[in-house]
């Protein structure tokens, strides 16, 4: 028997088992961010925020359900903030659109920013959202400059502001609130360009290779970290965040607290320098090597 | 040779010597047909043009000057679908001779100079991956750099999928880009054509200072297919064309193709102020003007300071005659 054979067939199955490990490990980590009882942006507001003040509406048409935002106390400093609001029974979910936000919403948001800069307050914003609001009357609002715009508004902050993942980060949507100066994202939360439906839809022409999907586009915390999309990976309880809300709220308040202090040491003109950059460098690329730029 | 391989990339009809309008079925000669701006004589169907043929049409002869050619794209997630990622940028590059989906570099626009960053939807859709957001970077950073302003054309599906949320970050990345064209207050000039839909419309795209589409163009965040699938709602017949966008507010100008480069060379001249064209040898006119703007700003300050003193009044603080108002500085 050749040995070099077999070594070749074990180590071709050791791949396969690990991918399929990874597999099981993505889809079951997208069960978790979905899961009902997973705890939500105002779950985490009761937690973490005290006297918390919503204010309401985008001061040009409506206020969107999808986005909760307001006024309160963190660690005894002012802060401003901003998440999407997913529900827990249908009604709710109707309600808050299933934390699919309009332009309403993210103009609401862009407000809420706005204020944080004119008084000087720390901005913390939550991301848990499937994706932008995809509608007729959505998209001829100005979803796509809305959603621009709000990161814009994000990126010329001169105050401190940290992002938490806590669910499903969806596309552009989520991401129109997560320009930050530290991006901290839960263990069982996801972020990804594309839902694992759509992508197979498009990529396998089959929604049904969902769980394929889910582990091609890398979309958990640990997949992230190393390509510096996330700063930090906040731990969850075992089982996930629902198995015990109130731990879970503490590790993600440790980790926002831990981020302030770096974040308090710089000058409000550093914040969005340095902002700016940690921006500017993510992407992957190659070839810098073959030609003296 | 050359002729023959033209020839049969443009036939969309059976008679690959002849080109066929797919909306009003018009039939013209291939070659007369691009010298027509590759739009139909008849009934102005603007096909969908690559990122050269549509340099060819905007910069002066000779003009352009491509940048950042070594950037090399990667395959960092090691995605892998019906086909591995490199294996479809192997096929995409080998179908379309360029190395991504967007070509950068500086000319002149009608003898205005600028930078010139243009997406081709013929490579994997014109979707914005690692590269094409390093490339619109990179392209800010040298308008700023040189005080030029920066025109992009995108046509784009949205985001690469197959790099993942490091394409999502492209979007947040080419939003930084603008935020630094702002600062340093240089012109920004975005043209959508056919189709530019998903990542880069949320992006840098519709945050330009001036905003215009080509005729017939689709252009919208979500498409119609994942509208009907979440929301299950009726589309109107003509959603996210360009007029309708129009309509709408989201555009300052439908732009027929002909017109296209007129057009952007007279809004960069007023851009740029008194229709007086940069010279590529005046460098640094955007920081130079940042400066002067912060100079007078401080003698302004200084001014009514000077003109609180005489006339008695404190300039901070006080009772509720609020000195600082408008009004009261303006004397």
């Amino acid at each position: 028997m050749n040995l070099s054979e077999e070594m070749e067939r074990l180590r071709g199955l050791l791949k396969r088992r690990q991918h399929e490990r990874r597999r099981h490990d993505t889809w079951l980590t997208y069960q978790i961010a979905r899961n009902k009882d997973r705890p939500r942006t105002r779950d985490y507001l009761g937690f973490l925020i005290e006297d918390f003040e919503e204010l309401r509406g985008d001061r040009l048409r409506a206020d969107d359900r999808a986005i909760v935002g307001g006024l309160g106390w963190f660690d005894g400093r002012a802060v401003v903030v901003v998440g999407h609001q997913k529900g827990r029974t249908l009604d709710e979910q109707t309600e808050h659109s299933f934390g699919m936000a309009k332009p309403e919403g993210y103009r609401k948001a862009q407000r809420l920013f706005a204020l944080a800069e004119r008084h000087r307050l720390t901005v913390l914003t939550f991301v848990d959202t499937p994706g932008a609001y995809p509608g007729v009357a959505a998209e001829e609002g100005g979803q796509a400059r809305a959603i621009a715009e709000s990161m814009l508004s994000m990126a010329r902050l001169s105050v401190p502001v940290v992002a938490t993942l806590i669910g499903e980060g969806g596309s552009g949507g989520a991401l129109a609130l997560a320009v930050a100066d530290r991006v901290l994202m839960q263990e069982n939360a996801t972020y990804s360009v594309i839902s694992p439906e759509g992508c197979a839809a498009i990529l396998w022409r089959d929604a049904e290779f969902a769980p394929q999907a889910a582990e091609a586009l890398r979309p958990t915390a640990s997949q992230l970290l190393p390509l510096g999309i996330v700063d930090r990976v906040v731990e969850e309880p075992r089982g996930g965040a629902h198995q015990h809300p109130e731990a879970a709220a503490r590790r993600v308040h440790d980790a926002i607290a831990e981020a302030l202090t770096e974040l308090d040491a710089l000058m409000p003109r550093e914040r969005r320098m340095l902002r700016r950059e940690r921006f500017r460098k993510l992407g992957v690329w190659g070839g810098e090597g073959l030609l003296p730029e | 040779m050359a002729v023959t391989v033209e020839i049969e990339r443009l036939g969309t009809g059976p008679d690959p010597r002849r080109w066929t309008c797919p909306k009003c079925g018009h039939d013209a000669d291939p070659l007369e047909f691009r010298k027509n701006w590759s739009v139909c004589p008849t009934c102005g169907y603007h096909q969908r043009i690559g990122a050269r043929e549509r340099i060819a049409q905007l910069a002066d002869d000779g003009s352009f000057f491509e940048r950042w050619t070594h950037l090399r794209t990667m395959d960092p997630l090691e995605f892998h679908d019906l086909e591995p990622y490199p294996e479809r940028l192997r096929e995409a590059q080998a179908a379309s001779g360029m190395t991504e989906a967007i070509v950068a570099g500086t000319a002149t626009i009608a003898s205005v100079p600028c930078a010139l960053a243009v997406m081709d939807f013929g490579f994997m859709g014109g979707s914005m991956g690692s590269v094409v957001g390093e490339k619109l970077w990179r392209a800010a950073e040298a308008a700023v750099d040189t005080g030029l302003p920066l025109v992009a054309v995108a046509s784009s599906g949205g985001a690469r999928m197959q790099e993942g949320a490091l394409s999502l970050m492209q979007m947040a990345k080419t939003t930084c880009a603008v935020d630094l064209l702002n600062d340093a207050r240089v012109p920004f000039i975005a043209v959508m054509a056919d189709p530019c839909t998903g990542g880069v419309v949320a992006s840098f795209v519709t945050l330009a200072d001036i905003c215009v589409a080509e005729p017939g163009a689709l252009l919208y965040f979500s498409g119609p297919r994942v509208i009907q699938q979440t929301t299950r709602e009726e589309l109107p017949d003509d959603f996210g064309t360009a007029e309708r966008n129009l309509a709408l507010g989201h555009l300052d100008a439908v732009v027929p193709r002909a017109e296209l480069k007129e057009k952007i060379a007279r809004y960069l001249r007023l851009l740029k102020g008194g229709g007086q064209p940069d010279g590529l040898d005046r460098r640094g006119t955007a920081r130079r003007r940042g400066g002067r703007t912060r100079k007078l700003a401080r003698a302004a300050t200084a001014r009514v300071a000077a003109a609180f003193k005489d006339s008695g009044s404190e300039p901070v603080g006080g009772d509720g005659a609020s000195p600082g108002s408008p009004e009261e500085a303006a004397t």
